[in-house]
């Protein structure tokens, strides 16, 4: 099955630092593990228009649940700076940030995993 | 306000990690299970060089490409589970970390003929002491060359560590694999 994912990465020369993006910032709030869903919360396309574009490629594309991973091989950028701009959107409410399944490996996620591999 | 959240974004998701020397067959075994395509989705992944990244330190850079993979498994309507395989590259040491952080659990695959080169790799999850792993021979033309005891012995693998063989090509196999990982997992936790 192939499947594209209908990300693009945004516009930039390549001459810009990444972290001109974020300025200059490296560390969001919480750590984002390179598994987290991120989804946009009631896109609207009219709030692209302030964005960054960088910023703007994260929202739209979250309309649909993306990790941390998918948004940065998908951007073509770090993952450091997508946490960074997911931090910022998720701040004004732009997009949310699932709950992690479990900070420490617990018996009932086990075993839902379990479950589902053997429905494989 | 809460009717206008969808169900999607509920979802929830967890991580595996494939670990393992360069060339063990990780891309493969993800492969076999995944969702997605990972050929098609390997795809070189820029990562910002961190003040304890002394590679790119030393080089004045800001960033380093690595490859990762990672594919995909849908678990129920609501849990995906992730698989992310470790670049094989000695030089992205420093990316494991992240990887591996908040992982249920970790398999290092190995391949008989250079087992030497994953003695580093167990080494790594042996002193994190937080991901529970397991170890899998990847049988690399389908058979087992070596018997798995000796293979224990060649690694000094602690015997509370599962050791199994695995054809990373085949789906069968590798969701065996998950599985026992699983199991073990589960059988870590303190009983209660």
């Amino acid at each position: 099955m192939t499947r594209t994912y209908g990300l693009h990465a945004p516009r930039r020369p390549s001459r810009v630092r990444p972290y001109g993006i974020t300025r200059g910032r490296t560390a969001a709030d919480r750590f984002l593990g390179v598994e987290r869903l991120i989804s946009t919360v009631e896109f609207d396309p009219r709030r692209v228009l302030g964005m960054l574009p960088e910023t703007a490629a994260v929202y739209e594309a979250c309309r649909y649940p993306r990790t941390i991973a998918e948004l940065a091989t998908g951007l073509a950028l770090p993952l450091g700076v997508i946490r960074v701009l997911v931090g910022d959107l998720a701040a004004v409410g732009r997009v949310r940030i699932h709950p992690q399944a479990a900070d420490m490996p617990d018996r009932h996620l086990l075993e839902r995993v379990l479950r589902g591999l053997d429905n494989l | 306000m809460a009717l206008t959240i969808s169900d999607a974004s509920l979802a929830l998701s967890a991580k595996i990690v494939i670990a393992g020397a360069f060339g063990v067959g990780k891309t493969t075994f993800v492969a076999a299970i995944s969702e997605i395509p990972i050929a098609g989705t390997e795809a070189l992944m820029t990562v910002a060089a961190e003040p304890d990244d002394d590679v790119s330190l030393a080089r004045g850079k800001t960033t380093t490409t690595v490859a990762m993979d990672f594919g995909r498994i849908a678990v129920d309507d609501g849990l995906t589970l992730y698989l992310f395989g470790t670049p094989g590259q000695d030089r992205f040491w420093f990316l494991w970390d992240d990887l591996a952080r908040g992982a249920l659990a970790a398999i290092v695959l190995v391949d008989t003929r250079n087992l030497a080169a994953s003695w580093p790799v167990i080494a790594y999850f042996e002193r994190r002491g937080d991901i529970p792993f397991t170890v899998v021979v990847n049988l690399f033309d389908g058979r087992l060359t070596h018997e798995l005891d000796e293979v224990r012995d060649a690694l000094d693998l602690s015997p509370a560590i599962p050791l199994t063989a695995a054809d990373a090509r085949d789906r069968h196999d590798v969701l065996e694999a998950l599985r026992a990982l699983i199991r073990h997992a589960l059988n870590l936790l303190p009983s209660h």
